[in-house]
Order: C-alpha cells, then sequence, then structure tokens
C-alpha cells in the first residue's frame, strides 16, 4: 500500500473529494467508491472500451487511467448523458433499433457515440464504423449499433436550428 | 358503440407473436443502470482471487502461505488441503468427468486455480497472491491429443488404477491412460462396405482450432452465507441457476431451500456461463470460512486462459457418392481435445454432444461417428459456444466433405447439395445417425438464396476473376462461401437428455393479477436474447394480455419455476413452449370463467384474440382482462378463485433449424486480408415471434461466425503456455472489421412444438463458420486448394496462396 | 488486473522530475498518457515504484510549425496529430500514421512522446520519425541534448535515452514530396504486421530522394537507408521498387509471433513497401 492521495473530480456534475490510493484506476472510482456502474469492465488492457468515459472531453478507458491522473477533471459517464425523462438521442436510437444485446458494451459504446456526434454531427457509416472502433460489441454484429447512431445524429441534426447546415461526408482515411 | 377498435387493431395493441416489439430490457441498459454480477455490493463484501500456475504440467511440492497472509487486508489464503475436509478439492464436471477446484498435488494446464486469497479489497488480493509461494517441479507438458495417446506420461493420476491402467470413466472403459471416452453412433461395418464400394470417396482431415466464447463480461459471483439463517445466497453469472443450485447442494451438502441461486443482468454468455468452476465453489468456502459476503471476478486472462474453451476437435472424414454426385456413405473419426479435465456440459448420453448431426442435411442413407476424448495440458471445457453441443463442429464437418466431394466430383457445389437435400416430404426424417428430423424444406429456401444472390452471375464473375488472375491483371481472387445447415437444438426430451442426471424440461408460472395484467418466470436466462420482450410476447398471443402488461422475471431460484437454463437454443424450443403451454391452461380456466359470466356453456365460448366471444353472437363477449379480475373477485361455482398455471415442459423432440448462407468475399493474394464483399443469411426457425430480434441473433452470431472462421483462436506453444491471453491477440472484431449483412427467411414450423418456433440465437454462427471457411477456400479452388485449416488470418490465407505456388 | 502500489508525483516543471528521477534512478518512470505503460502495471509485467505523471509540466505541448521544421511538444496526442490542420497541411504523412494507431479513445491519451520514447517496436511513430528523419529532445541532469531517431533504438525496449532523461520533444524538418504510410494489421487496435512509411520527392518523372522506415520487423524500427537510395535517380519503376524492397528485406529481422511465422513477414514487408513507394510516388 502507498500513501493515500487526495483526489477531486467532477462527475456528472457532481464534485466528488476522496482519498485514494494512486494506483486504484479511475473505472473502479467511478463503480466502487461512487456507485456509478455504468461503465463496465471489459479487457483490462484498453481494447473493449467497455469503461469508456468522457474526460475534459476526451473518450477515455477509464481502466488505463488511475483516478489521480483525473484529478480536476471534469467526468461524464453514461448516468451523465441524460435522465429518465430526458433520454439522450442515443439512447432512444439504440432503443429503437435493436442496437444492444446483453447491454454490457451499451454504457461505453453511447458514451463514446455521444462524444462522436460532438465532432462530428453527420458521420458517414465509415465514419461512425472507424470513430467506434475502440469499443467492442459481442452481441449485436455492429449493424443496428451504426443504424443506432445514424437515427440519433439524424433526430439531432433535425432538431437543430434549421439554419446550420449539416457537415459533409468526409472519407476515412486509414484503412487497413 | 361498445367495440370501437378492429380486431387488426386488438391484435396489434397486444404485441404479441410476429411483430418487432421494442425491447423492454434497453431502458434499463441504455441508461447504465443495468444489474451485473460486479454491480453486487453488500456490506463487508470481501474479495477473493487466485493464485494460478504459470506452467501447464507441474508438481506442486509446496504451497507457503505466510507472507501472503502479513499482506495488509489479507484475511486467508486457501489451498486444496483446507478444501478436502470439508470433500471440496475436487468437483464433478457437467462432462461426468471431475475436476481439481484448487490444485491437488500437482497442476495440469497453464492458469489453473492453485491457491483462492480472500482480501478486503481486490487491491489487497492482488498483492496476496503476489507475495503466495508455491514450489512447482516442471514435469513434461504435452499439448497434442495424438501424442497424448502415445505418450507414456500420465496426465490424471486419478484415473488409473494402482498398475497404472486407466480406470473406466464415466462414458465406458478407456483405452489409455490419457483417454478420456470414445463415443459411437451409426453403423461401422455397413458404413465401411459403402465406402470401399463406392463410385467415387472423397478424403479429407480437417482441425477445427480450440476458440473461447469470450462474452464482455467474465465470469464472476458474490456468494454470501447468512449464517444466522443459514441460507447461502449466490449469485452469478449463469446461464443455468438451477441446476447451479442443485450441484451447490449436492457438493456442499447444504439442503437445496437454503440455497437461492441468482443470475443477474449477463453480459453475453455463449456458452461460456455454463459450467461451475472453482471460482464459485471457493466462494462459497470463502463465505461460510468468514462468514462474510465473497466476491469473484475473472480478468479477461483468466477468462481466456481457464474456463470454458470450445472446439479444438480434429475430424477425419470420408464420404462417398455416385458418380452422378448422389451421396452413398459417411464415416466421421473424432479426437476431441478436452485439456486437463472433461469439462464439457453436454447432456449425460452424448459425451461428444450431438456431433452425431453431423450428415448434415443430406438424405445419406449409412453413416458412422466415433469420437475419443483426450485429456493434455491445456485449460478443461470443450464447451459449446454459440451452439448446441457440439453442433457447430458437426455442421463444419459435413459442410467441409460437401465442398470436398464437389470437388472430387469435379462439381458444383450448389448443385451437389441440391441434389441430396432431404426432400420435403421425407419429413419427418430418421437420419442415418439416429436423429428424427422433425422438418424442413431445404429446397426452396436453397433456392431462394442463390437466385437472391444471382449465385449465377456471381460464378461467372468468379471464373473471369480467375482468368484476370492468371493474366496479371488483378492480385485479387473472388471467393463464393456456401453453406446449408441444419441444427438440433431445443434440448431436450428428458428420456435422453440430462446433466449430471437432471432432466432437460423447462418451465413456466404465470399468474394473472386481478387488473389484468401478469407475471410470468421461467426456468430460464436472458443473456442478451431479448426474453423479457419475446416470452411476453407468446403469452400476449395465447392469452390475450398486451405484452406490455406481462412483466417476465428469470433467474432467481427462490421465485422461478425449475428448469435447466439458457444455452443450446433452448430457450424458445423448451421454455417458450412451457409458456405457450402455461399460456393455454390459463385460457382453458379463463374461458370457464367466461361462459359463467356470459351465462353459457363452457363450449359455446371461443377465444378471439383478447377475448372469448359466444360462438356466433361475436357482440356477447368478456375480455381477457375482465375474466382476470372476475377470476378473483367473483365467487363462481366449482371454480377456485385466482388465475395462475405452470408448466413444466418435456419436449417431444429437439426441434431443427435450417438456413441458407452465401458470402461472397475478395482475397488480397499477397497479403492475404480477406474482404467480405457480400453476406446473405436465410434462415428458418420456424415461426417468428419477433422479427427484430431475430435479425439482431443473426447479426450476432455472424460476427462471431466471422471471428472465428478468419481468426479467433485459443493458442499454446510447445511448453502448453497460452499465447492468445488478452485481447491483443484474440480476435474480437471491431465495428471496422465487420460487413453488413443481409438476412431473410422462410418459415417451416415445427410440427411438435406449441406455437411452431425452432430458435435462432445459433444458427448464424453454427451457418456462418463453414459459410466464411468456404469463401476462403473457393477463392483459391481454381488453383488447385482442396482444404485448409480455420482460423483464415492472414497469414494463413497468405501460407495457402504460397503453398499454391501463387506468389512471385 | 491491478497494479502493484507506487507513489505518484505530477510535478508543474521538467526540474521537478528531473529531481524526482534522480532520487529513485530506475525505480521511476515517467508517464504521459499511459496507455502503454499501464496495462504492463496491470498486467505486473512493468514494476514502477514512482510514477511520475507529466501532465502538469509546462513547454511539452505544443505544435510548432515553422518555414522548415516542425516541433511537437512530448505530451502532443495523436488525437491532436490528426486534428491539426497545420500540421496536416505541413507533414500529412503524420496524420495518416497517427489515424492507423490503436482506436479512437487511445488516440486521445497516446502521446507522440510516449510513442517514441518507450521502445516498444510495435509502435508506429518511431519507424515514422526514422523516415523524416526527426530528433529527440532529451534533458537529464547533464542537461539537454538531442539525438536522432536514426540513432535512438537500440533493442526492444532499449533506446539512448538515460534512465535519468526525459524525452520532451520531437523536431523533424518539413517533409518534402510525396508520402505514405502503409500497415497491416489484424484488426483495429493491433500493431502492425509490418508497416511502413516512405517520404519521397521527385523532379521530372525522376525520384530525387527517398526516405523509407520499416515498423514491427526487427526489434527496433528499421530506416533502410539503402531502400530509399535504391529508388534516387530512378523514374521508380518496377525494378526500382524491387530494388528497394531486396534493400529493405536485408536490413529487417522480423520474428514470429501470432501475427506469423518469419517467411510471411518478410513477404508482406515487401508487398507494403511496394504499395507505400506507389502511392507516395504518385503523390510526389
Amino acid at each position: 500500500m502507498s500513501k493515500k492521495t487526495h483526489i477531486t473530480l467532477k462527475v456528472n456534475g457532481k464534485s466528488e473529494e476522496f482519498l485514494a490510493e494512486p494506483r486504484e484506476l479511475l473505472i473502479y472510482t467511478l463503480r466502487e467508491r461512487l456507485n456509478i456502474t455504468g461503465p463496465h469492465i471489459g479487457c483490462e488492457t484498453s481494447h473493449c472500451g467497455a469503461c469508456t468515459v468522457t474526460v475534459d472531453g476526451k473518450s477515455v478507458k477509464s481502466c488505463t487511467m488511475f483516478a489521480v491522473q483525473a484529478e480536476g477533471a471534469e467526468i461524464t459517464t453514461i448516468e451523465g448523458i441524460g435522465t429518465p425523462d430526458s433520454l439522450h438521442p442515443l439512447q432512444e436510437a439504440f432503443k429503437e433499433h435493436h442496437g444492444l444485446q446483453c447491454g454490457y458494451c451499451t454504457p461505453g459504446m453511447i458514451t463514446r457515440a455521444a462524444k462522436l456526434l460532438e465532432e462530428n454531427p453527420a458521420p458517414s457509416e465509415e465514419e461512425i464504423r472507424f470513430g467506434m472502433a475502440g469499443n467492442i460489441c459481442r452481441c449485436t454484429g455492429y449493424q443496428n449499433i451504426v443504424k443506432s447512431i445514424q437515427a440519433a445524429a439524424a433526430e439531432m441534426n433535425s432538431s437543430q436550428s434549421s439554419s446550420s447546415e449539416a457537415v459533409g461526408h468526409k472519407t476515412t482515411e486509414a484503412a487497413e | 358503440m361498445k367495440d370501437e377498435i378492429t380486431r387488426d387493431e386488438r391484435i396489434d395493441n397486444l404485441k404479441g407473436m410476429g411483430c418487432s416489439r421494442k425491447r423492454v430490457e434497453d431502458a434499463r441498459f441504455t441508461q447504465g443502470k443495468g444489474n451485473y454480477v460486479d454491480d453486487v455490493k453488500l456490506d463487508g463484501m470481501l474479495f477473493g482471487d487466485f493464485v494460478r500456475s504459470p506452467y501447464a504440467h507441474a508438481r506442486i511440492t509446496n504451497i507457503d502461505s505466510a507472507a501472503a497472509l502479513e499482506v495488509p487486508g489479507v484475511l486467508a489464503v486457501l489451498t486444496a488441503k483446507d478444501l478436502e475436509p470439508l470433500g471440496l478439492h475436487w468437483m464433478p464436471t457437467l462432462a461426468g468427468d471431475k475436476q481439481m477446484v484448487l490444485a491437488d498435488g500437482k497442476v495440469l494446464f497453464q492458469g489453473q486455480e492453485v491457491a483462492f486469497v480472500v482480501a478486503e479489497d481486490r487491491y489487497a488480493a492482488a498483492d496476496g497472491i503476489e507475495a503466495v509461494e508455491v514450489d512447482y517441479e516442471e514435469l513434461p507438458v504435452i499439448v497434442d491429443p495424438f501424442e497424448s495417446l502415445k505418450s507414456d506420461v500420465i496426465l490424471r493420476e486419478d484415473t488409473v488404477d494402482e498398475n497404472g491402467r486407466p480406470t473406466d470413466g464415466a462414458h465406458g472403459p478407456r483405452n489409455h491412460p490419457n483417454h478420456i471416452f470414445t463415443w459411437e453412433a451409426g453403423d461401422k461395418a455397413p458404413t465401411e462396405e459403402v465406402l470401399a464400394n463406392a463410385e467415387i470417396v472423397a478424403e479429407e482431415s480437417m482441425y477445427y482450432h480450440r476458440t473461447h466464447p469470450c462474452p464482455l463480461e467474465t465470469c464472476g459471483c458474490v456468494a454470501s452465507m447468512d449464517k444466522v439463517n443459514g441460507k447461502l445466497t449466490l449469485w452469478g453469472t449463469f446461464q443455468a441457476p438451477h441446476a447451479i443450485r442443485t450441484i451447490v447442494s449436492l457438493i456442499s451438502g447444504i439442503e437445496e431451500h437454503n440455497i437461492r441461486v441468482i443470475s443477474p443482468d449477463i453480459g453475453g454468455g455463449f456458452g461460456n456461463k455454463v459450467g461451475a468452476y472453482p471460482g464459485y465453489v471457493c466462494s462459497v468456502v470463502a463465505s461460510i470460512v468468514t462468514g462474510k459476503p465473497v466476491k469473484w471476478i475473472e480478468d479477461r486472462m483468466d477468462n481466456l486462459m481457464t474456463t470454458a474453451f470450445a472446439r479444438d476437435y480434429w475430424m477425419k472424414g470420408k464420404i462417398s457418392a455416385t458418380k452422378e454426385g448422389k451421396i452413398t456413405g459417411l464415416h466421421c473419426h473424432v479426437t476431441a481435445d478436452h485439456g486437463g479435465f472433461d469439462a464439457c456440459a453436454d447432456p449425460t448420453k452424448f459425451p461428444a454432444g450431438f456431433m452425431n448431426i453431423c450428415t448434415g442435411s443430406y438424405d445419406i442413407p449409412t453413416a458412422y461417428l466415433a469420437v475419443d476424448g483426450v485429456y493434455t495440458n491445456k485449460a478443461p471445457g470443450g464447451v459449446s459456444y454459440r451452439c448446441s453441443f457440439r453442433v457447430t463442429e458437426a455442421v463444419y464437418f459435413i459442410e467441409r466433405m460437401i465442398e470436398v466431394l464437389a470437388i472430387k466430383l469435379n462439381m458444383d457445389a450448389a448443385e451437389l447439395r441440391r441434389i441430396n437435400f432431404i426432400k420435403k416430404e421425407q419429413f419427418p426424417y430418421k437420419a442415418a445417425l439416429g436423429w428424427e428430423y422433425d422438418s424442413g424444406d431445404y429446397h426452396t429456401a436453397w433456392d431462394k438464396a442463390l437466385k437472391t444472390v444471382d449465385y449465377e452471375g456471381l460464378r461467372a464473375e468468379q471464373a473471369q476473376r480467375v482468368e484476370d488472375f492468371k493474366a496479371g491483371k488483378t492480385r485479387k481472387l473472388m471467393g463464393i462461401g456456401l453453406s446449408f445447415f441444419t441444427e438440433i437444438v431445443g434440448a431436450g426430451p428428458v428420456k435422453n437428455c440430462d446433466i449430471l442426471g437432471l432432466g432437460m424440461f423447462d418451465s413456466c408460472e404465470i399468474r394473472i393479477h386481478p387488473t389484468g395484467s401478469a407475471i410470468a418466470r421461467l426456468g430460464t436466462i436472458s443473456q442478451g436474447q431479448g426474453h423479457a420482450t419475446t416470452f411476453a410476447q407468446i403469452l400476449a398471443s395465447e392469452i390475450g394480455l398486451p405484452a406490455d402488461s406481462i412483466t417476465i422475471e428469470e433467474g432467481d431460484t427462490d421465485t422461478a419455476p425449475y428448469g435447466l437454463g439458457t444455452y443450446g437454443s433452448r430457450s424458445t424450443p423448451v421454455a417458450g413452449a412451457a409458456t405457450a403451454m402455461a399460456g393455454r391452461k390459463i385460457r382453458a380456466k379463463a374461458q370457464m370463467i367466461a361462459a359463467y359470466l356470459l351465462e353459457v356453456h363452457d363450449n359455446d365460448v371461443e377465444f378471439d384474440v383478447d377475448r372469448f366471444v359466444v360462438k356466433g353472437a361475436p357482440e356477447r363477449f368478456k375480455t381477457m382482462k375482465e375474466v382476470a379480475f372476475a377470476a378473483y373477485n367473483q365467487a363462481i361455482p366449482g371454480i377456485e378463485p385466482g388465475l395462475e398455471a405452470v408448466s413444466y415442459y418435456d419436449p417431444p423432440n429437439m426441434t431443427y433449424p435450417f438456413g441458407a448462407y452465401v458470402c461472397v468475399m475478395d482475397i488480397d493474394v499477397d497479403t492475404g486480408v480477406p474482404d467480405i464483399r457480400r453476406f446473405y443469411a436465410l434462415d428458418d426457425c420456424g415461426t417468428r415471434i419477433n422479427p427484430m430480434i431475430i435479425e439482431g441473433q443473426v447479426h450476432g452470431g455472424l460476427t462471431e461466425a466471422l471471428a472465428v472462421a478468419l481468426g479467433q483462436e485459443i493458442a499454446y506453444d510447445d511448453m502448453g503456455n497460452c499465447k492468445t491471453g488478452t485481447l491483443m491477440d484474440f480476435f474480437l472484431p471491431t465495428a471496422w472489421e465487420v460487413p453488413n449483412y443481409e438476412t431473410d427467411y422462410t418459415v417451416t414450423p415445427s410440427p411438435h412444438h406449441p406455437i411452431g418456433a425452432k430458435g435462432v440465437g445459433e444458427s448464424p454462427h453454427v451457418g456462418g463458420v463453414p459459410c466464411f471457411s468456404n469463401a476462403v477456400q473457393d477463392a483459391f479452388r481454381a488453383f488447385g486448394n482442396t482444404h485448409t485449416n480455420m482460423p483464415h488470418d492472414h497469414w494463413r490465407i497468405w501460407k495457402t496462396a504460397n503453398e499454391l505456388g501463387l506468389h512471385d | 488486473m491491478i497494479p502493484a502500489a507506487f507513489e505518484y508525483y505530477r510535478p508543474k516543471d521538467i526540474e521537478g522530475v528531473l529531481a524526482i528521477l534522480e532520487q529513485h534512478g530506475d525505480d521511476a518512470r515517467v508517464m504521459a498518457g499511459g496507455h502503454s505503460l499501464i496495462p504492463m502495471m496491470k498486467l505486473r509485467m512493468a514494476d514502477v515504484p514512482h510514477l511520475i505523471d507529466l501532465q502538469d509540466v509546462g513547454g511539452l505541448s505544443g505544435i510548432e510549425v515553422t518555414g522548415d521544421s516542425i516541433r511537437l511538444g512530448a505530451l502532443v496526442t495523436q488525437a491532436q496529430i490528426i486534428d491539426s490542420a497545420e500540421l496536416t497541411r505541413a507533414a500529412p504523412i503524420l496524420r495518416e500514421a497517427a489515424l492507423q494507431i490503436a482506436d479512437p479513445q487511445v488516440r486521445y491519451m497516446g502521446t507522440i512522446g510516449g510513442n517514441v520514447a518507450n521502445g516498444d517496436p510495435g509502435n508506429d511513430m518511431p519507424g515514422l520519425m526514422q523516415c523524416l528523419d526527426a530528433s529527440f529532445s532529451l534533458i537529464g541532469p547533464d542537461g539537454a541534448r538531442e539525438v536522432a531517431a536514426r540513432d535512438f533504438y537500440e533493442a526492444a525496449y532499449m533506446t539512448d535515452r538515460e534512465d535519468d532523461e526525459v524525452l520532451t520533444a520531437v523536431t523533424l524538418p518539413l517533409p518534402q514530396g510525396g508520402y505514405a504510410y502503409e500497415k497491416q494489421k489484424r484488426k483495429i487496435g493491433d500493431y502492425a504486421t509490418a508497416a511502413a512509411a516512405v517520404q519521397i520527392t521527385g523532379q521530372g518523372g525522376t525520384c530525387t530522394s527517398a526516405s523509407i522506415a520499416m515498423t514491427n520487423l526487427s526489434d527496433t524500427p528499421i530506416f533502410s537507408e539503402d531502400a530509399g537510395e535504391a529508388l534516387v535517380g530512378t523514374t521508380v519503376d518496377d525494378a526500382a521498387i524491387k530494388a528497394a524492397m531486396a534493400a529493405m528485406l536485408g536490413d529487417i529481422d522480423p520474428t514470429e509471433d501470432n501475427r506469423g511465422p518469419v517467411a510471411f513477414k518478410k513477404h508482406v514487408a515487401g508487398v507494403i513497401l511496394r504499395r507505400a513507394i506507389t502511392r507516395a510516388w504518385s503523390r510526389a
């Protein structure tokens, strides 16, 4: 055991303050210390993305970040993306288009997709597949996830003011 | 007017069978409110984790826990010596073998559980593991089953007598200390005779590599022994919670009513979560010892290296035919590598599962199958990964043999299939290896598939591609993968299907509430299949209450009726049937109540969508909702109050879903990189309960098939070191590697299932693997390829091209 | 997967970093994004009693493009490389390569400094930096120094950097001509089976300079000077490309792993290089 460090975080808009060993991974801080159990643990080597949260505007695999690294950061998890009374369009779209089955990857998937749509509000299918490639799903084969994200993007763009023109489709350079 | 909506609208309002009802599970999953086992948090909960063997085969000479017990937060270190007095240092497997819970003097595979460290949290447990000192004496390692059967090295000393001779196993005599069983089906001598006299015989040896179901959530549990009340509660990733309760009771001696097993939400199973694992036993013991709840959760390496591998079948086939291509006989021998313990989860009488479905979709008059199970120094298992007991292996075998025969006959493989399909009028069809196929219409499905993809056009394009390749105009070859599969799912009839003596029926219990809503509980457990959605649809159609008014509950053994769980595509065929049957019992009682309320004879009312109407007078009716209220609140002579029913359904036969798949693939000959251009999947799963969910299952199963065919393997080096223990090397495709799929269907209802449904969750995996593999192999057919083994990763595809002389 | 306990430091300046390094020697490691180091710590394959987080250290984050060179602070992430329009104009190969590293989440965290400094032969940036003739700025107790990327790598995880030194920046001359970063991998998130970085210039249809480096085909990145030389003065025709491939194959020394055996890797290395040269030349 090593000396505990004082850590402050803002998680889903709420300030949190605690003492933790430096080796405490952010995913465990969220899940076990703060009872935010939406993000899950899948691979533990930063391949699967089930633990994806947003840290200071970046999609991050929280199994590969120590809580202490996030000191002072603003963190958003699936729990901060929508509320039962006001779901995020992605949450609606995943339900509508059968974008999930066992649900284990879903929080990370939606959290990542939200960031993707923030950066690219009208992605092509190729851009979605490339932009979601850090999140593994074992159940759906991704086809309906892609469909869900496309539907959410369309919904979000149509509800935006009509003056803002949709961003054109970019090609994704990096193939194989 | 009293009845304002039409009959069609009444049907729509039920959201019953046949509609793409949105999933009721999704509200919680999309909001991060699923409740998986690692979300279970109890006061004072401890955390347990394993010291694991770095060696594949070694004697353990000493385990020193002293330093570990000094680590702050570590409370106990359990070894086999601690479990032995309780008789828990070994446990039965679901295949009739037994398995060490903690290493009893030796280890048989890398990653085997050696000691269980119990600590206040997972950090202390991890530090404790590092501090346990284990002395190993390395033994010779055997990773090859053929070598194992010739070796003097005895892997399982518990399976030989004092002279080193093998004792009989659970499935009869054994011919070598490292041999587990020989299992036979069909007629040996007649098959050999047919093969000896055949006009054409094609032979092939193929290896179906070892892989792993690898659900995104690993296995785990929380055991909580309440010493005050003597009750044990066990939460866990159990695909068969009731079976786990019975097994825990049998091996621990705790009476079954004092054990409550709860499967919460499960993050995918695919066969990984059927068996009983040392972690469950150790957690229970640790909770009993400490009096506190104990959680155990695998990490990904533990999962890939120790619990539930699949496949690892060495298959040798011979298939005979007339010169015109009519198949006359099939011979199959399998050497099955089970690793250190036979830890399959197969019905007792079927140590090689339903491998004897390997005559496939074809009318093959004579056949013989023999399977030899073998121990090696690899992880134990042999589970069914997204398939009914070894059906994936069987279908891969026959679909490869068909291709090999087509090559031998110089015939089109689609046509060879067509002329050998079991004909529609032959059903029910008794196959040479014993099964009675309930129904099928293969020609219709096949013709539809080939027409949709323009099969002839594809073959013409492929021929042109070969010409272009030979002329140096392209370096890409085109493969057309075909597969036609018949599954055998829905295990199964209790007369021949049990696991550890537990009959493989399943169950549903329904309670209708007075206001016309309901709860139904089942013996199965969803791991993503959407049971809460689809079973409510079955009931809605059966009893006429809206699916939205029906809660489906599974996975709590204190409340759900006994059942054998969810795997082998058995939920719809067995529990789905139980649901329909229980619904019909409700309806029968409701009909009597309705007749009383309508003041007519029972036989004078009939059920119509959501109500009972007086025959010939449709304006006189009572809705099911009205009947429900009356059932509880109106004194009806001769009828008990209440409206409940339970059904334990013992299926008369398995169900036999089938399908026709076509894959078009371009292969970069120089790099070995395949590109899936098109995938068409036609599935016939009988009556379709929810098309949206069926399509989702097909997408998912195909993607798992893609993974297995194109790269996903559990590989070992000669020292028995697992080379694929993380997701860096164990291939799980991302959205980038996966194509879009085209889905299609025909409907051939099961004649014996109450609603005609057959099950679909595993079909795409079963049919998909040979389809992807056949596409790769077909690309090289014009250059002399007959067969290459999976997985077809880049280097193996490249190797095929290289060996065929296609590189400079 | 739980890492062993460690002491955590988050100094504000490079002097603070150096002081901790000096105090703890090779018991201390610096970390930027942590996406190479943390998995190794979780697998307990890296023992790091003292972990120095560089994120607050000033002066390590900038992207500077001048008339003839580019300077990237060690903490510049792959995502920042991808998003920088200025950088993409000046050195489009950086973006092309960065997009082929890992996945979106990892690219937000993964830094150029971490990628080049830790000496993992699977990392893509070291080979690219050798191709572009970059130099690495190191600072240690004895002051600052520059090391050419082409001289930096000694063996797997062994570099010219001393344990008490920190890599602070990467500087490269403004690349000229056509470019390509070609990578074959098994899936997103994988290291290369083979990757080639090519930067090439030409005049009047004749190649005037060519720089070629290969990734994950030896225990270090391989700058193949001979491969580049084989193209110079040619029209980059089939014979010249074959000569470059042959020269490259003489320089690499791949080992068998789960991606395949040596013969396969060598063959793919040649194919990938051919494609990279062809694509780069088409852009020259």
